[in-house]
């Protein structure tokens, strides 16, 4: 009487697996917050897995051992109470087991919840990462700009992305590089993540917020610090300025590809004020009710990258503006604003 | 239907001492539910947007009013049931009668508080911390409103039948339902207005 | 007025929703007046007081329910099975899975778990009904016409779409503004008032209705899991009916809690559901763990292992139920402080529930252990279940939940839970006390097909999510590009889901089959029972027991079989009834109207159903029927009957 369902279904699964096994893209990290995470879910996997084998080896003992068989037909079990001494042990191995695993999440949260280790001592390159129905809008207040559904970022560089939503709860998630973190009307919120690897990362919404939510994808393309700046400084002398106007307009238009300008939308239309009993780390207990005024004075000492962040990287980096979602399934739906 | 002469009139029949029981764990259900509007109202407490705060609305006369009502009601609903302990009908009537006069009264005066809101500008729809504060006192309220009618169909059925197991029984439970709105408006008196005038 | 907003546009596939409703509903309304059963419908039906009556009712609502979400599980498995497919689009995908979500929980699981302790925990304590039979009888109808008013938005108005969470701002007005939500805070209001009447009436039924000699320690494991659930609904219960007062001032009175102006609180509403949510998931987890208990120690002919560890690590789970909402949304922002306080509690019920998982093996253990189609599914619980519970310890790590929240690993989770624990529970309840209501037994060999259809096919459908999961598919997405490469392993999906449906058609054929086929069971004790509900006749009269029982040991009946001792020592005597009423019934009909009419706005009608709510109270306040007592002669004769197999 084994249970061959669940070995079927995984050795499917692992065949079907086998040629993409990097496709499990949160076991496959480019950053030390990703990373943390992975290592901490491959950790609690091998444990689970001690806690499944115990489990089922006792399983197929009894029901091998125990079944009805005509050799012990009229065999009535005795009455049998609980075993003090048997009940402890299963009481005290899954507390410790628990007890492990607490101490592991409370240290890898409290990890991943600041900046990593390797870049605690850079200031971080703040992203205001803002979502409204059904896009992302970034704006880096430091420089001054703002894209639409795409996200450029220097490697090897603390960045920390601020966020909150003009409309329903959305969940800003780039698996590769950190976990997720809501997006809220009401309260800004805080994720920190670093990149070790130049490449082009899926990000997306990860939180129900509606009909355009499957489209709420973008890329975070993370380049070398000199492609960053020269990007930054390609959109500052090209891009159009973002108006008040032109902001409406985006926040009412249902779908939209890329978009890029040379000036954020926090001037005109401040991020909802930080809750700090709220937050946990960061210990950045500024009012951020002016919180672009505090960009500003940020800027003078901004520090320069890292040196080693200087890699020979030749890949074009993404100055395309306004090119549109490449094989968008949103073509059937109207571009207009309808709400 | 067995009836044990030992205990009170109320509690004679199993079905009766099932009843009080049964009583007891739906207010232990409405518990939780007071304490979630409460929870509600306290987040809610400073986030009057733009419209007015507990401290310019409040007044004090009508509440301490609304509490003496409501606190010596609580006290004419016990003379009540002590009344029916001994059998006497129509003292047992006429404190139920006060008791439910006390009630409409409390309720008038709830109403011409929210009506002068209102006037004020202060809406349902104002900000979330007038929301909380309707939604919690008006639940009372509609408590206060529902044990008045309830009040009323047991001394019609009082006054029909005389004092039996049945309606004792009744009565009994309709008195535990009007302390527990007692208690709730205390807490609503503490840390609604009190602390809101504070 | 305005017909609009009534009408559903949409698809063939909604007109032949339509279609089908109308169709069934014309069937029905023939059927009844050619065979003329109008009049047996509403005297042993719609009135009826009787526990067995309305637990079967309760289990006939949960099986249509089971296959409005299964059909709705089935669609979103088709619309996912490759990626750009075409067969739904994004509004419906979204009213579909949302509706699933409902249903499976609140009108299937729920009711079919309620359906089953109404016909078991009268027996099993002894008792000839619960405490408050006509109450009984107001908590189902206000559960079926609750679970029927969110039933028939998916043709007038149109479905809630803002997932089974309907988390505010999506569900407010501005985000949401089909009368989808406002259906869900009506129906799920009106059924859950429902419930949490259950809820006091099984308290009050088992602390005060019990056999004489029946100790708290000595009653049955089912029952311990009954009372358990039943003091969560009451003190859960509450925090909903808050929580969807408040989402209707919202969307009906322009009230600001969940808004994003005027000091609204979006996350306010999440943790009011979650509060009610979790505890929820309990409700329906623990009496499957009694309905375990009591088919392993059958089955194993064995007494229940740790008997006392049993009923604390339910107390236990109850408590810490309580304690852990926050877990399902580590990813607000709440900081690593108050994650890490809810991480722990949340793995800490993991030491509870492996006691239990323990406590059921070294049943096993020593046992004679047959493979009747009811052990079959607790047998196989026990190893799904364990994947559920381990992959449940990893999302309750917050640090590992930032990758996991929201993906279809999530989805695999919970699934891994709930169906073992909860679907496969009620299926093997069915299978284990069908003979008790019915006097005849199901097939077992049809049982044993659909339980391995459903067995495999279930790992087949929800394995892959995990992977599909890791691979940062999110939950909720109507479509996914080809580049995604969530292809095959959501066809996979969608083949095990096929297989799936064909387990439970089988399931249905089987009662059809043995309906028809089974022969009846004379013993009235197929299964050699430990338990009080053996030692009546299968079906039992409307009084249970002719005697009451008296109890010294714990599994009472097994003790009486074994050691030759009598359970039914008194005399015969008269039996108090209570008589039956319709009132519940068109207080019910008066709910679904006054849902109704709110959801649509319409102030008048909505008043006036609301008086009539008020007045049907009054008329049953002064309801002065107090029951019918049938006399020793006829219970004699009822008994001898009974005795000779006859059915009464």
């Amino acid at each position: 009487m084994k249970k061959k369902g669940p070995l079927y279904a995984l050795f499917l699964s692992l065949i079907l697996l086998l040629p993409g096994c990097s496709s499990l893209t949160v076991l496959n990290p480019k950053g030390p917050s990703a990373r943390t995470l992975s290592d901490t879910i491959i950790l609690s996997i091998l444990v689970m897995l001690g806690v499944l084998a115990v489990v089922y080896i006792l399983y197929i003992f009894v029901l091998v051992k125990y079944r009805a068989k005509k050799s012990n037909e009229g065999y009535i079990p005795e009455h049998e109470e609980g075993n003090k001494v048997l009940e402890t042990i299963w009481i005290v191995i899954p507390i410790i087991i628990v007890a492990f695993l607490s101490v592991v999440t409370v240290k890898t949260t409290n990890a991943v919840e600041n900046q990593a280790k390797e870049y605690k001592d850079q200031t971080p390159l703040v992203i205001y990462a803002s979502s409204s129905n059904w896009k992302w809008h970034f704006s880096y207040p430091e420089e001054g700009i703002e894209t639409v559904n795409y996200v450029n970022m220097p490697v090897h560089r603390a960045v920390e992305f601020r966020m909150y939503s003009f409309g329903s709860i959305t969940s800003l998630w780039i698996p590769q590089l950190a976990g997720q973190k809501y997006a809220m009307s009401d309260m800004l919120t805080t994720l920190h993540l670093s990149a070790d690897t130049e490449g082009s990362y899926m990000g997306r919404n990860a939180n129900f917020s509606g009909k355009g939510f499957a489209h709420m994808e973008f890329e975070a393309l993370v380049m070398s610090s000199k492609d960053y700046e020269d990007w930054v400084k390609e959109v500052k002398e090209t891009a159009p300025k973002l108006t008040e106007k032109e902001f409406k307009g985006l926040l009412a238009t249902d779908y939209l590809g890329r978009k890029t300008y040379s000036s954020t939308h926090l001037e005109f239309s401040p991020p909802p004020g930080e809750h700090s009993e709220h937050m946990s780390g960061g210990g950045k207990e500024m009012d951020m009710d002016n919180g672009n005024m505090d960009h500003q004075d940020n800027k003078e000492i901004h520090p320069s990258p890292e040196p080693s962040s200087e890699t020979e990287f030749d890949s074009q980096p993404n100055p395309e503006v306004e090119q549109p979602l490449p094989s968008s399934p949103v073509d059937e739906h109207t571009h207009d604003s309808n709400s | 239907m067995k009836i044990d002469a030992s205990k009170p009139l109320e509690y004679s029949t199993e079905e009766n001492s099932n009843k009080i029981f049964g009583f007891w764990v739906f207010l232990g259900a409405e518990i939780p539910l007071f304490a979630t509007l409460f929870t509600v109202y306290f987040v809610m407490v400073d986030r009057f947007a733009s419209g007015p705060s507990g401290s310019e609305l409040f007044e004090i006369g009508p509440v301490l009013i609304e509490t003496f009502l409501l606190l010596t009601s609580s006290f004419t609903i016990g003379l009540a049931v002590h009344a029916m302990r001994l059998g006497y009908k129509k003292a047992m009537m006429v404190f139920m009668a006060l008791t439910l006069l006390m009630g409409l009264g409390f309720i008038g005066i709830e109403i011409t508080e929210f009506v002068t809101y209102v006037h004020e500008g202060a809406t349902l729809q104002t900000s979330g911390f007038l929301s909380s504060l309707f939604v919690l006192l008006g639940t009372h309220g509609a408590h206060v409103s529902f044990g008045f009618l309830w009040g009323t169909a047991i001394m019609i059925q009082l006054w029909r039948q005389g004092i039996n197991p049945a309606t004792a029984n009744k009565a009994f439970i309709f008195s535990l339902f009007w302390h527990f709105l007692d208690v709730v408006w205390i807490f609503i008196f503490s840390f609604v207005y009190l602390k809101g005038l504070m | 007025m305005d017909l609009e907003k009534f009408k559903v546009h949409g698809e063939p596939l909604i007109y032949g929703a339509m279609i089908s409703i109308a169709l069934a509903t014309i069937g029905i309304l023939v059927g009844l007046t050619y065979f003329k059963k109008w009049g047996y419908l509403w005297r042993e039906w719609l009135t009826t007081v009787d526990h067995k009556k309305i637990g079967v009712m309760y289990i006939l609502a949960a099986l249509l329910m089971l296959f409005r979400g299964g059909v709705d599980a089935m669609m979103m498995r088709l619309q996912t099975a490759a990626p750009e497919m075409k067969f739904l689009d994004a509004q419906h995908y979204n009213e579909v899975f949302t509706t699933h979500g409902l249903i499976m929980i609140l009108f299937m699981a729920m009711p079919f778990i309620i359906g089953l302790m109404n016909v078991i925990v009268p027996l099993q304590i002894g008792a000839r009904d619960v405490a408050f039979p006509r109450l009984n009888a107001v908590s189902f109808w206000l559960f079926f016409f609750g679970a029927m008013l969110l039933n028939i938005s998916f043709v007038i108005g149109g479905s809630p779409d803002a997932g089974w969470s309907a988390y505010f701002p999506l569900a407010s007005l501005e985000f949401s503004p089909t009368v989808g939500n406002n259906y869900y805070s009506l129906a799920l209001q009106i059924s859950g008032i429902g419930t949490l009447i259950t809820g006091v009436n099984f308290i009050v039924t088992i602390l005060k209705m019990r056999a004489p000699g029946m100790k708290l320690m000595k009653m049955p494991m089912f029952t311990w899991s009954v009372l358990i659930t039943n003091v969560i609904i009451v003190f859960a219960f509450p925090v909903l009916t808050v929580a969807l007062a408040l989402m209707m001032f919202d969307r009906l009175f322009g009230s600001q809690f969940f808004t994003m102006a005027n000091g609204g609180m979006d996350m306010l509403w999440a943790n009011l559901f979650w509060v009610w949510g979790h505890p929820e998931v309990y409700i329906v987890i623990l009496p499957a763990f009694g309905i375990y208990s009591e088919i392993i120690a059958t089955f194993s002919k064995k007494n229940l292992y740790g008997y006392t560890s049993m009923v604390f690590s339910m107390l236990i789970i109850s408590l810490l139920s309580f304690l852990v909402w926050a877990h399902h949304f580590y990813t607000m922002g709440q900081g690593a402080m108050v994650n890490s306080f809810f991480s722990i509690t949340t793995m800490a019920i993991a030491v509870p529930t492996g006691v239990k998982i323990f406590n059921w093996l070294f049943t096993l253990r020593k046992g004679r252990i047959t493979f009747t189609t009811p052990m079959l599914y607790t047998l196989a619980f026990i190893p799904i279940f364990t994947i559920g519970g381990v992959t449940g310890v990893m999302l309750a790590m917050a640090s590992a939940d930032y990758q996991y929240h929201n993906t279809m690993f999530l989805v695999a989770h919970f699934h891994y839970v709930l169906i073992p624990g909860a679907v496969f529970a009620v299926i093997a309840g069915f299978h284990y006390w069908f003979p008790k209501v019915f006097g005849f037994r199901l097939n077992e060999r049809l049982g044993k097909h659909s339980f391995w259809w459903i067995v495999i096919s279930f790992n087949v459908t929800f394995f892959p999510l995990f992977f599909l999961g890791l691979m940062g598919m999110t939950r909720r997405m109507y479509t996914y590009s080809e580049e995604s490469g969530f292809g095959p392993l959501n066809m996979l999906s969608f083949a095990g889901a096929v297989g799936l449906a064909i387990g439970f058609v089988l399931l249905v054929y089987n009662i059809y089959w043995s309906t028809r086929y089974m022969p009846r069971d004379t013993t009235s004790d197929p299964w050699d029972g430990r338990t009080l509900e053996w030692a009546t006749h299968s079906p039992m009269p409307v009084y249970n027991f002719a005697v009451v029982p008296k109890v010294t040991t714990m599994d009472a009946f097994w003790n009486a079989k074994q050691n030759k001792t009598p359970l039914f020592e008194d005399k015969i005597t008269k039996i108090h009834m209570p008589s039956n009423t319709g009132k519940p019934f068109i207080l019910g009909v008066i709910f679904f109207f006054l849902g109704f009419f709110l959801v649509f706005s319409m102030w008048i009608p909505a008043i006036v159903a609301g008086v009539g709510v008020l007045i049907m109270l009054a008329a049953m306040s002064f309801d002065r029927d107090h029951g019918y007592y049938i006399s020793v002669d006829e219970v004699m004769a009822t008994e001898k009957k009974l005795m000779r197999g006859e059915t009464v």
